[in-house]
């Protein structure tokens, strides 16, 4: 049990007797209070947890990789996460909030507000370094460049195969498996592959 | 929001956002499975995909500013033909995929202008919403606009069906344009866009394709208007009908 400025700032350390924590703190399961202001180190645990959660379509990456996850912070005496979809219409998101809660809730966290947020728009320049490498490594290139300097009208330039490494691809379709793919050719070693487009 | 702004106003301007996207894709995500080939086929319902998405949360919104607690699949599943606001053009059946491919990129020529200027509203969801969506607008016309000139510029028999499309199609573009009361107090509050602006850009932009393509641009000898109003073609009823039958047998079904 800590305390912290008497009573106000309480949560329950795993393996606590339950019955120490005063009954207005916990949350409607009884098991762990959500009424208190939590303190720095569970917004972190709850922050490292949460970067372990793997994206549903491209099991490779975790959604902190992939920029999804965007803020894990108090809001109104509760932990509130913040994602982010990829696309507008991303089926992804809703598994990735349920993950989310499994999680948490597996660690003994089930009040915990999971909030959307479209603005500032997800773009693929929040892609980690290490995200990057992990997509290359799986046989996805990575988004080459920046967003705001593709064009409109043209496909994505210096994308190169991720099995020879030869610059000599071309897009065969903007539109992929997954919103976020489209799909290439090599036209040195003739393989087909996946590219996490640019947007 | 701006005093001169009822929220009924603000209420109508969103859901007739959120249905154009909504009934655009659901049309589109008919041709899941039957595209002509499989890239298209994926590229088609992908589209569709972003669709639904830019509907979902404009109709979620537009459940908040009514403030009767509706949520977006209320809006979607439980209002009839006379309460759905999209444009014509949008409920249209598929056609060939001459006809789909002119659709499209009339529309998505229309929205990528229209959410530009949309990004600035200061209604700040809005313009989020905006921001979002623009992002796909853009690669949406990319590729609509790509197959005018494949379809136009390709065999005889393609480009005398992409001619046809172009032509039955052309009259419902004028309600695109067509403002009313509510575009007017949106725009002088803001909110909304300067519809005349989109409207050059939005010829410039079809004359162009159109002319690349070596199509004609037909004259335009009637329209078709009245979707903001409510009024609707008789298409409309049997897309309803296929895509609110689960939730009218089984309100409130969950998966």
């Amino acid at each position: 049990m800590i305390r912290v400025k008497g009573d106000r700032f309480i949560f329950r350390e795993k393996g606590t007797d339950l019955k120490s924590v005063p009954s207005r703190c916990r949350g409607k399961n009884k098991s762990v209070p959500f009424s208190c202001n939590y303190p720095d180190s569970v917004i972190s645990e709850i922050r490292q947890l949460l970067e372990q959660v793997a994206d549903p379509e491209i099991p490779v990456l975790t959604i902190a990789d992939l920029g999804i996850l965007q803020d894990v912070c108090r809001h109104e005496g509760r932990v509130r996460v913040v994602i982010t979809p990829t696309y507008s219409g991303c089926p992804a998101l809703q598994t990735i909030e349920q993950d989310i809660r499994t999680v948490l809730t597996e660690n003994g966290y089930e009040d915990v507000e999971v909030a959307t947020r479209i603005s500032p728009p997800w773009t693929t320049d929040w892609l980690s370094e290490a995200g990057r490498e992990k997509l290359l490594q799986y046989g996805i290139v990575p988004p080459a460049g920046s967003a705001d300097k593709q064009s409109l009208r043209m496909p994505d330039t210096g994308v190169a195969c991720p099995r020879c490494r030869s610059a000599a691809t071309e897009e065969i379709s903007r539109f992929g498996s997954t919103p976020c793919k489209a799909l290439y050719r090599c036209n040195d070693c003739l393989e087909p592959f996946d590219y996490f487009k640019c947007i | 929001m701006s005093g001169e702004t009822t929220r009924q106003e603000l209420f109508q301007y969103v859901i007739r956002l959120g249905d154009n996207a909504l009934i655009n894709g659901q049309r589109l995500a008919e041709w899941c499975g039957r595209g002509p080939f499989v890239e298209e086929d994926i590229a088609m319902t992908n589209i569709a995909l972003d669709l639904v998405g830019r509907a979902r949360m404009l109709l979620t919104y537009a459940g908040e500013v009514e403030g009767a607690g509706r949520t977006e699949d209320d809006l979607a599943y439980f209002r009839n033909e006379r309460e759905f606001r999209n444009f014509q053009i949008m409920e249209l059946p598929v056609g060939d995929f001459a006809f789909t491919t002119a659709r499209q990129f009339f529309v998505d020529a229309y929205d990528y202008f229209y959410y530009r200027a949309l990004q600035h509203s200061v209604d700040s969801t809005l313009a989020g919403i905006a921001a979002k969506t623009l992002k796909e607008c853009e690669y949406h016309l990319r590729h609509s606009a790509e197959w005018m000139l494949r379809l136009g510029d390709g065999t005889e028999q393609s480009h005398a069906k992409i001619s046809t499309a172009v032509a039955e199609l052309m009259p419902f573009t004028y309600e695109l344009f067509d403002a009313d009361g509510i575009d007017r107090a949106m725009q002088a509050n803001q909110i909304g866009v300067d519809l005349n602006t989109v409207e050059a850009l939005w010829n410039e932009k079809v004359n162009n394709v159109l002319d690349e393509a070596t199509l004609e641009r037909p004259e335009l000898k009637y329209t078709r208007s009245g979707g903001r109003q409510g009024l609707h073609s008789e298409h409309i009823g049997y897309l309803l009908a296929e895509m609110q039958s689960l939730q009218r047998a089984m309100p409130g079904q969950d998966w």
